[in-house]
């Protein structure tokens, strides 16, 4: 039997758009809100501060250990809106399929996006597709846009760092780039490496409650931890370091980069928050995350200090010092 | 597959204890200069923050050991010359992509429509001729003696395959020549080479002996990681001390004195010594790597009759100085402002083992 694939028809806005819709996307999001089918969902919203943010996915290969593309787009944006302390409401989900693209891949890219959203009680309440022809895209791109409520009196930001403070990761550095180069590139490792792919906004509550005093978190995803740090130092106005002996990096993890050349550092993550906190409430911040299921390897891995303002620098285990740039170019493309 | 054995070369405890027995030995002699050849060296030695914790009277100089960086112009305008015929393929390694020839490059190139890949292995450069029979597939060779071998292979395997749409053109280097030619240039006063790992496994220690003995000069086959990089040059700071320079191999996990004769034997069958233009060195008599003319259907400056071309080289770019040691990337007046890993003038910053993006990247002005 001939494996039934995406065409230009299901992007026409007529009958096979309309059966695309109804059978694949409005079957697996089931939702009251998406059920209304009119131009545009109309929601109900708690009183205070909304946060939103929109990101666009375009990873090859779109399946990979530990998600797909759709997971990935809805961990990803629910990601950005609990980095500013918000509690996602919901989701819409835009699709760029290209022509020839098989069905059940869609439907297994729907499928576990639908049950990230469940699973996260996030609703996609809105949805858009466009068929290109073959060769205008690279099988799928989606991009999700997501809402969120931000608690009353809460202020994140990465202008907020202070000499003093130290630098929290829920667990290790590099999963999801090294995940999806060595799925790339066919490098086999020592069993598999999993992209850290998760939501990451209940992690984020349980430790806002316990700690109120977390002055930034940001999730290093492109450019990795590195960038990001470098990112809060020049906000900020402060110089952060890194302990190379403190960094928490799989084995496997550790071993393909050496491999390919690359540097942990750099390489995205997409399960992964970056806490900066007081340090007197770092022992808390820490039992919080190493209580949840998705920071179980939490650590302290820097300081912040008022010394080379705007610059990261990395002690290393020889006990040298040296700068960690910004990500320069491309080191690994599209990766999330 | 595993790679382990990575933090024990890495541990910050022994490396103290080395440190402070190296800084011992050091205390009652002279300056010292050792030039680490290898990129691979330069970046080690940066990533670990090894410069800073050295003892004052030993000066490190980063060699030309970055064979994307010592790249001609006028091999670049080649590789951009075949990427632009009607119905070819360009392939070869990433950094190679960036570098800036006498007028563009080949991701400027890429940009401009024509096909140009990246590939992580020469085999994949035949797989994608393979997949692409109505199109050439030029593999653009670029490396030391580490990747000649692997490129042979290549070669070997269109033969044996039939793959006839595949050619490489050559723009491979061999090392113990321009360590010879640096020793000839002049104001380069040097006490002893790290000799680098890699290539040695491949050439052996004994490639270097004939330097060693007529320069009177130090050569001690290194390994990467910071451990073996300070090893290392307590070896080479021994052999200063005692005034006996020889070759000396610190790799022992991967170096012999002999070298794989497997490889040798494979790139010989292929290659054949050839005088190559080194970036900022000119050219160097038996530098570069040619195809044996029983191999010169795969040689892709004969099968698409190559026009001659003489790289322009950017005459405010200092990187032939920094290549042959003689002047630190912060010295050069391009340096940062001009000339960035985003934007860059010259190979030495373009490519990720280069000196001056390794002076950009980790390098710390106190």
């Amino acid at each position: 039997m001939k494996e039934r694939t995406i065409t230009l028809d299901h992007g026409s806005g007529g009958r096979a758009t309309h059966e695309l819709v109804r059978e694949v996307f409005a079957r697996a999001f089931d939702n009251a809100f998406l059920g209304q089918m009119n131009d545009s969902a109309v929601l109900q919203v708690p009183a205070g501060r909304i946060a939103m943010s929109t990101d666009s996915y375009v990873v090859d290969p779109v399946v990979f250990p530990g998600g797909n593309i759709g997971s990935l787009a809805v961990h990803g944006t629910i990601n950005d809106l609990a980095m500013s302390g918000a509690r996602p409401l919901y989701l819409t989900a835009g699709f760029v399929l290209e022509e020839g693209l098989s069905l059940a891949l869609l439907e297994e890219i729907v499928e576990a996006m639908a049950r990230a959203a469940r699973d996260a009680q996030v609703a996609v309440v809105a949805g858009d597709t466009k068929v290109v022809p073959k060769g205008k895209a690279d099988k799928i791109f989606i991009n999700t846009a997501g809402v969120g409520v931000v608690p009353e009196g809460l202020e994140l930001g990465g202008q907020y760092a202070r000499p003093g403070d130290v630098v929290l990761i829920n667990g290790t550095i590099g999963d999801h780039g090294m995940a999806i180069l060595c799925t790339r590139e066919g490098i086999a490792m020592e069993g598999e490496i999993q992209s850290d792919s998760a939501a990451l906004h209940d992690l984020v509550a349980e430790l806002l409650e316990a700690c109120p005093q977390v002055r930034v978190l940001r999730d290093p995803t492109r450019g990795g931890v590195a960038t990001t740090l470098n990112e809060i130092a020049r906000q900020s106005e402060v110089g952060i370091r890194l302990f190379e002996e403190a960094l928490p990096i799989r084995d496997d993890v550790a071993g393909a980069c050496e491999l390919l050349g690359l540097d942990p550092l750099y390489v995205a993550n997409e399960g992964k928050v970056l806490a900066i906190v007081p340090r007197s409430v770092a022992e808390k911040a820490l039992d919080v995350l190493r209580g949840h299921p998705l920071g179980r390897d939490a650590r302290l891995i820097g300081e912040v200090t008022d010394r080379d303002p705007g610059r990261v620098v990395l002690c290393t285990r020889i006990g040298g010092h040296r700068l960690l740039d910004m990500l320069r170019g491309e080191q690994l493309p599209r990766i999330c | 597959m595993a790679l382990k054995y990575i933090d024990e070369f890495r541990d910050g405890e022994l490396a103290r204890a080395v440190l402070q027995r190296l800084k011992t030995r050091c205390r009652d002699l002279g300056p010292m200069r050792f030039m680490e050849i290898c990129g691979t060296h330069t970046v080690s030695i940066f990533r670990s923050g090894l410069r800073d914790l050295l003892p004052p009277n030993v000066e490190l100089i980063s060699g030309p050991g970055c064979p994307v960086c010592v790249t001609a112009n006028g091999d670049i305008d080649r590789a951009i010359w075949f990427a632009g015929r009607p119905d070819v393929i360009v392939t070869t390694f990433g950094d190679l992509l960036r570098v800036p020839g006498s007028r563009s490059s080949l991701l400027q190139e890429r940009g401009n429509g024509a096909d140009v890949r990246m590939v992580y292995a020469s085999f994949d450069a035949v797989q994608i001729a393979k997949e692409n029979p109505d199109k050439q597939v030029v593999f653009i060779g670029i490396g030391f003696e580490t990747t000649a071998p692997t490129v042979a292979a290549a070669v070997q395997m269109a033969a044996r395959d039939g793959v006839d749409n595949f050619s490489v053109f050559s723009a491979h280097k061999v090392l113990p020549p321009v360590m010879e030619a640096l020793l000839e240039s002049e104001n380069l006063l040097l006490d002893g080479f790290l000799c680098p790992g890699h290539v040695t496994t491949v050439i052996g220690a004994k490639a270097y002996q004939a330097v060693a003995e007529r320069y009177r000069l130090s050569c001690v086959v290194t390994g990467f990681e910071p451990l073996d990089i300070l090893q290392g040059l307590t070896l080479l700071v021994e052999q200063r001390a005692e005034g006996k320079p020889s070759v000396e191999i610190q790799y022992r996990r991967g170096v012999t004195w002999e070298g794989n004769p497997t490889a040798q034997k494979l790139m010989a069958e292929i290659f054949e010594p050839a005088d190559a233009v080194w970036r900022g060195l000119g050219k160097i008599p038996g530098s570069g790597l040619a195809l044996r003319p029983q191999w010169a259907r795969f040689d892709a400056a004969r099968r698409f009759d190559l026009p001659p071309m003489e790289g322009k080289e950017d005459p405010a770019c200092r990187c032939g100085d920094v290549l042959r040691g003689a002047l630190r990337p912060p010295q050069c007046p391009l340096f940062r402002k001009v000339c960035t890993p985003q934007n860059p003038k010259g190979p030495c910053m373009v490519s990720s083992e280069g000196t001056c993006g390794a002076y950009y990247r980790y390098f710390r002005e106190s």
